[in-house]
This record gives C-alpha cells, sequence and structure tokens, in this order.
C-alpha cells in the first residue's frame, strides 16, 4: 500500500487526530468514559495503521523495537512505583490518599499515574505483538 | 449479528471470514454503546474489529486463504455445544430478571461505590474510581497479565528470529 496516493495523503491527515484523540481518552478517563487501556489501544492502532500505509520499516524508525520493549516493562514499573510511594508516604500499598496533602488530589495524582502506566503497557504489548506478526510474514517471503 | 454469525460459519473463504470476524466485533461494539458502556465498546472497536483483523490477515498472508473440508461430521461437536447451551440456559434460571435493582450484585457494594466514590475521590467518571482507586490492585494484575502476554509473545516469535539466522 505505500505507493496509494489516498491512502498516504489520509493516513498523513489522520494520524494525528488520532493520536490527539488517545491523549483525550488517557487524560479526561476521570471525567468521561476512558481510560489507560483505551487510550493504549488507540495510540497502537494508530501505529498499526502508520505501519499498513508507510511500511513496517519505516514505522520501526518511528518507534524502535527497544523503545516499544521498554515501554512493555516501564508501565508497569510505574503502576508499581505508585503502589510503593504509597507506602513510602505511609499508606498501605497503591494507597493515593497519602500521595498528596489533599487527600481527594492525591487520589487524582495516584490514578493520573496508574492510568499512564497502564496505557503505556498495552500500547508496547499491542505494537510489538503487531511488530512480530508482520514481521513474519515478510521474513517468509 | 445473527446474519453475521450465520454467514461466519458458512463461509469457507477465510479472508470473508476475517472481515466477517471484524464487522461482528463493530456490531458488539454497538451494543455496548446500547448498554452505556462506552469504555468497552472503544476497547472493542479498537482491538476486537481493528487490531485483531489486521493480525489475523497477517496470519492469512502466511497460510491458504481456503479452509479445508472438515475431516469428520459436525454432530459430536454440535450436540456438545448444544448441550451445553443447554445447561448455561438452565443456569439463568436461578438469576435474578435483569435490571433488577433487589439483585444481590446492586446490594453488596455498588451503593456504596456511587455514594462515596465521586466525594471521596472527586473523580466524577465512577468507572475510572471503581477501576483505579478502589480496585487498584485487580488492574495491576490486569496490566501484569498483559505484560505477560506481550512477554510470552515475544519470547516465542522473537526469539526464533534469531536461531534461523545463527543456522543459516
Amino acid at each position: 500500500m505505500k505507493n496509494d496516493m489516498v491512502l498516504r495523503v489520509i493516513g498523513k491527515l489522520l494520524i494525528p487526530f488520532i493520536l490527539l484523540f488517545a491523549l483525550y481518552v488517557q487524560f479526561h478517563g476521570d471525567y468521561g468514559p476512558g481510560g489507560g487501556f483505551q487510550a493504549g489501544a488507540i495510540v497502537a492502532a494508530a501505529m498499526v495503521f502508520y505501519a499498513m500505509i508507510y511500511g513496517l520499516s519505516t514505522a520501526r524508525r518511528v518507534l524502535p523495537d527497544a523503545l516499544v520493549e521498554s515501554m512493555i516493562a516501564a508501565g508497569v514499573l510505574l503502576y508499581l512505583a505508585v503502589g510503593f510511594a504509597g507506602l513510602h508516604f505511609g499508606g498501605n500499598f497503591l494507597d493515593y490518599f497519602v500521595l498528596d496533602a489533599d487527600p481527594v488530589a492525591g487520589q487524582h495524582r495516584g490514578i493520573f499515574w496508574i492510568e499512564l502506566g497502564v496505557a503505556i503497557t498495552v500500547c508496547g504489548v499491542l505494537v510489538k505483538i503487531f511488530y512480530l506478526f508482520a514481521q513474519r510474514g515478510q521474513d517468509q517471503e | 449479528m445473527m446474519i453475521a454469525v450465520v454467514a461466519l460459519t458458512r463461509t469457507r473463504n477465510l479472508f470473508a471470514v476475517v472481515v466477517l470476524f471484524g464487522l461482528y466485533s463493530f456490531l458488539t461494539a454497538t451494543v455496548m454503546v446500547a448498554l452505556d458502556a462506552v469504555d468497552v465498546a472503544m476497547t472493542e472497536a479498537a482491538i476486537g474489529a481493528g487490531f485483531s483483523t489486521v493480525l489475523l490477515l497477517g496470519a492469512l498472508h502466511l497460510c491458504k486463504s481456503e479452509e479445508e473440508k472438515p475431516a469428520h461430521k459436525p454432530w459430536l461437536p454440535l450436540a456438545v455445544t448444544i448441550g451445553t447451551g443447554l445447561v448455561l440456559v438452565y443456569g439463568t434460571w436461578d438469576l435474578p430478571p435483569f435490571s433488577d435493582a433487589t439483585a444481590p450484585i446492586h446490594t453488596h457494594v455498588a451503593p456504596r461505590y456511587l455514594a462515596d466514590g465521586p466525594r471521596v475521590t472527586g473523580v466524577p467518571n465512577v468507572v475510572t474510581t471503581i477501576l483505579a482507586s478502589y480496585r487498584g490492585f485487580d488492574t495491576l494484575g490486569e496490566t501484569v497479565v498483559v505484560f505477560t502476554a506481550g512477554i510470552g509473545v515475544i519470547a516465542l516469535l522473537g526469539r526464533r528470529r534469531y536461531v534461523r539466522r545463527g543456522k543459516q
């Protein structure tokens, strides 16, 4: 699909908006439907779209394998770090009330960070799975 | 949706099956919207309809696009499926009716979440409150499951490339 003019132009137009929508879903998850899992899935979908139009090797330059693999682990570690931050400030594991002087603000902060962790892991795993599958197809050609 | 399912079982061309599968996922997403579960609908549309379709097409690229004729008769699997389905339907007779406000699931902790959640956490979206705050442990486990799935796929598919290159 690399030489398809319409797809390339539409893709270039759409992908920024897909990413923007993912960010909206991520950061507006407190107030509307959405959250980390959905945002991660949408970012991964944008990446898959990009790879389908511009080719796998171009996508790999945008989001290298090493970065994707570290994203998989980084999300879980970020989540765990929030949990241990609760312990560090004198609460229970994953206790957000102690993360800020104001308990409600602490909750906001905790939820923000763990949702980010979920999004990073989900996005990393999905993009990695796609890379591996797409690559198998190319290896055998 | 029924038409999509019947077509799925009848079609032998795997490409058509993949496309119908994506269609079915999108229809499921609209059902989720109708049930006011927009979060689930978003996930279903992105993962079920978009991502798995791409993965299945990638898998299709590696194999034949026409399904083989089944080697044996479908009667025994059909009987097992219908039997299991009947047992499950029999099981639902004991469940409280749909949208019954006095059902146990609505009287246990849900009222507390609904009444206290927004006040205690300051987050208006109750789904996020339960998911991230009350059920933080579960969500951590869920994230670890996704992590494990990714690691498993890397272990299965990622390393084989290097082995093959080493042999050549």
